[in-house]
């Protein structure tokens, strides 16, 4: 067979789809070189390698067409420029294998891509790699209640193992606040966190075991449904790594007990600094709530008006704090931290009086996001995480840093693991502000990494920080996590460019761009 | 501060070498033969409680900074023989009893200052008790039996030790048990008899000790384990303890090596090759002959 499909009858469609923006059916070979022409010079559709893809997942499953690489070329990172190759949508683990032994045989580097919901352009493609899509993976495939544990594909969405768990007593620990669209193969890929990180840990500390297709093809499970795996912890190296390491396509999760009691409590302040302290010095207790949350007042002003959660609009920042476990725990935490809370000006200390008010508190706090668009048309998320006895003095600097460059910020954080998330909204097309707002994300990275914090506490590094790398790492920090990564992927194709500093460019995916919908702080 | 630099020359570029730590669990993945023995720093450099973390040299005994934690209300998910180190602790990876409410090894060492194996300092990880920035390192040393890096400074999570804690007993099926308690520090099965670990606040305890001493439980003493540790494969060995729900089996035979697939011992391979490949770090020593 030859190696040129044009003019191949089973290779015009793809071609004839990308003439009308996705599912037309002009017929004619000659239409649809000319369409090919107008995908873009470089573009090496119809080679060899999607005659491949469409061997392993039929024609219906391989997307060359415009439409599809336009949109599988950005995630929720405002990060554009990037250039998706051909667009694969595996149902299978040996599908999955297949798409990355053929890229592998072709040289061609893929990147593995859950909903697309990350932050920081981890999903976002260089150079036209293989886009291996894992939504559709979306099975749960066994859950097991006594032993606590449950089989999903990576497509599975986060919210969704949740709610098939209702009623069970037992729940998915992780949630990000993306976690109505985030799936859990994301979840895995970024170590996401959560609101109730802080007590339950990471994703990593929820997932027992992960079948994984190595970036040769090789299909391996990492970690043990119980017990350590011998070897090594090659479960704890792959979680939150980006994509680079290799595709998970089976996650063994940890399923937590639902806690006998829960307690959500809304403290208001006259100074962002007191929730601050009062987060340091709960913590300083030796109190680890379930959640510890800070909104500041332009996020309350933002979010009240939709969601009604009664934060007081006149408030400088309020805290949420959520406890859960048996009774008598529960309640003294509640008035250790009343009296924590107004040694450091909290004006009033509401406790969710029913379930009702206690999903309004959360609503208000998980929708922070969508309230925000109305203020601005453009934000840029930062995500950096500082000692938690430094809150106050740093957020202090964040917002003369803020100040100085004539910006706007909005804090909604986690708080109780130092985890900032400062929001800088703009409206882009304002003259030079662009350069006044990366100026100012350089500057808060640089005071977190100061304070002795680090680049990244859930959104992970992809292209936006990896150039912030050796901020915080030596050289040889950086060579011993190349390493890992070459022992993965001995190659250099698994999601290349990202996260360390070195090795091949994506030079034109820099740009920051307009704010994407449905993203989540 | 705790400085690498003596570890350091001490590690050279050349010739096998290891550490020993408290020498409590030496022969756990192989012995060493014919390296040359290195110390590592001893010492606590900081606690601090606000942040609930601690700074620590990893030839300090587990004992050592578990006395020095109690004194500020807090403990860490680290534990061992009597003269067990802190590195050897993280090296040999092995979960804590109380992992139910302690959590797992491999979620308390946040930052680790090594030396690797061409006899340079570099440092994996972060000091916040967040952190994604970059590989997880962390993870793949905890349990490495140091054949990656020679671990000399470490930053560990602590957390604050529970108000009150009781272990209970009796010939009581573990599920019927587990039904019972909320999120048990421990729960053990000898074949007859189920021992759980129940923790918290104390009016919490009382509760739960009065629900299970309505089981037919009673108070006693946290059970001697044999001293073998194997992984659970479904039947109880004689004289076996089961670590409910964990996978994990205290036996006092002895255990053969657990087959590893070809796959995953390749990749692990591949790992050390690339941070040692003349495999000069503890030489002799290999986690896939760990059966659990």
């Amino acid at each position: 067979m030859k190696g040129n499909p044009v003019g191949q009858n089973a290779h015009v469609a793809p071609f004839e789809r990308a003439s009308r923006d996705g599912r037309s059916g002009v017929g004619r070979t000659g239409v649809t070189r000319i369409v090919r022409r107008a995908i873009g010079k470089g573009s090496r559709i119809g080679e060899p390698l999607e005659r491949d893809l469409v061997e392993v997942l039929g024609r219906d499953r391989v997307e060359v067409g415009v439409a599809a690489r336009s949109l599988y070329s950005r995630d929720g990172s405002v990060i554009r420029g990037g250039r998706a190759g051909i667009v694969c949508f595996p149902e299978t683990t040996e599908e999955v294998s297949g798409c990355v032994a053929a890229a592998a045989r072709h040289g061609r580097p893929f990147v593995p891509r859950g909903a697309g919901t990350g932050l920081t352009g981890g999903a976002v493609p260089c150079d036209e790699p293989v886009m291996v899509v894992t939504t559709r993976m979306d099975v749960i495939h066994e859950v097991d209640l006594e032993r606590r544990l449950a089989w999903v594909g990576p497509g599975v969405v986060n919210l969704d193992l949740s709610r098939h768990l209702v009623g069970t007593g037992l729940h998915f620990a992780p949630d990000p606040s993306s976690q109505q669209a985030c799936t859990i193969g994301g979840n895995v890929a970024n170590n996401s966190g959560g609101p109730h990180c802080l007590l339950y840990g990471v994703t990593s500390a929820h997932v027992l075991a992960v079948e994984v297709v190595l970036p040769d093809g090789e299909v391996v499970v990492l970690g043990a449904e119980e017990g350590r795996a011998p070897g090594y912890d090659l479960r704890g190296a792959f979680v939150g790594g980006e994509g680079t390491l290799g595709i998970a396509t089976r996650i063994c999760v940890r399923l937590t007990e639902d806690p006998p009691e829960v307690a959500t409590l809304l403290l208001d302040f006259d100074r962002v600094e007191g929730a601050a302290e009062t987060v340091s010095a709960v913590i300083a207790a030796g109190i680890v709530p379930a959640a510890l949350e800070i909104m500041d007042q332009r996020v309350i002003e933002a979010v009240e008006p939709f969601v009604e959660a009664g934060y007081p609009l006149d408030a400088a920042a309020v805290l949420i704090v959520e406890l859960d476990g048996l009774p008598a725990g529960v309640a003294v935490a509640i008035s250790r931290i009343e009296a924590i809370g107004s040694a450091h000006g909290a004006r009033t200390v509401r406790v969710a009086a029913d379930e009702d008010e206690r999903e309004r508190i959360w609503k208000g706090r998980k929708n922070a996001f969508g309230a925000i668009a109305v203020i601005q048309p453009d934000y840029y998320l930062n995500d950096t995480v500082i000692p938690r006895t430094r809150l106050a003095e740093v957020l202090a600097r964040i917002y003369e840093v803020i100040e100085e460059r004539d910006l706007m910020v909005m804090n909604v954080f986690h708080a109780g693991d130092g985890n900032l998330h400062p929001l800088i909204v703009f409206d882009a097309r304002e003259p030079g502000v662009m350069e006044r707002v990366l100026d100012a994300g350089e500057e808060i990275v640089r005071i977190s990494v100061e304070a002795g914090g680090v680049l990244s506490g859930e959104h992970g590094i992809g292209l936006e920080k990896k150039r912030f790398m050796t901020m915080q790492f030596a050289p040889a920090d950086l060579e011993a996590q190349d390493h890992l990564r070459r022992a993965f992927d001995v190659e250099g194709l698994a999601n290349p460019a990202k996260v360390l500093p070195s090795g091949a460019s994506c030079g034109h995916v820099t740009s920051l761009g307009r704010a994407p919908e449905g993203t989540w702080v | 501060m705790i400085d690498l630099t003596t570890l350091r020359a001490e590690v050279g570029t050349k010739g096998p070498v290891c550490v020993r730590g408290g020498g409590t669990r030496w022969a756990v993945g192989g012995t060493v033969g014919g390296a040359r023995v290195v110390s590592t720093p001893v010492g606590i450099e900081a606690l601090e409680p606000a942040e609930m973390t601690v700074v620590v040299g990893a030839g300090t005994t587990v004992a050592d900074l578990a006395d020095a934690l109690a004194e500020h209300g807090q403990e860490v998910a680290l534990d061992g023989p009597v003269g067990a180190t802190v590195g050897g602790a993280l090296m040999v990876g092995w979960n804590p009893l109380r992992r139910g409410r302690l959590g797992e090894v491999a979620d308390v060492l946040l930052q680790a200052d090594c030396v690797g194996a061409d006899g340079r300092v570099f440092t994996a990880g972060g000091p916040t008790v967040k952190n994604v920035t970059g590989y997880d390192l962390c993870r793949l040393l905890v349990g490495s039996l140091g054949t990656l890096a020679l671990v000399g400074r470490v930053i560990l999570r602590t957390r604050p030790i529970p108000e009150a804690w009781a272990w209970m007993g009796g010939e009581v099926p573990s599920q019927l048990v587990l039904e019972a308690v909320y999120r048990p520090a421990a729960v053990l099965w000898n074949g007859t008899r189920t021992t759980v670990r129940v923790e918290g606040h104390g009016a919490d305890v009382a509760d739960e000790v009065n629900r299970l001493v309505a089981l037919g439980l009673v108070e006693t003493d946290q059970p001697v384990l044999p001293g073998v540790r194997d992984r659970w494969s479904g039947v109880l060995p004689a004289g076996g303890v089961l670590e409910v729900g964990v996978g994990v089996v205290h036996r006092s035979d002895v255990v053969a090596p657990p087959a590893v697939p070809i796959g995953v011992r390749a990749l692990g391979d591949r790992i050390r090759d690339a941070f040692d490949p003349a495999r000069r770090l503890n030489p002799g020593r290999d986690p896939h002959r760990v059966a659990a």
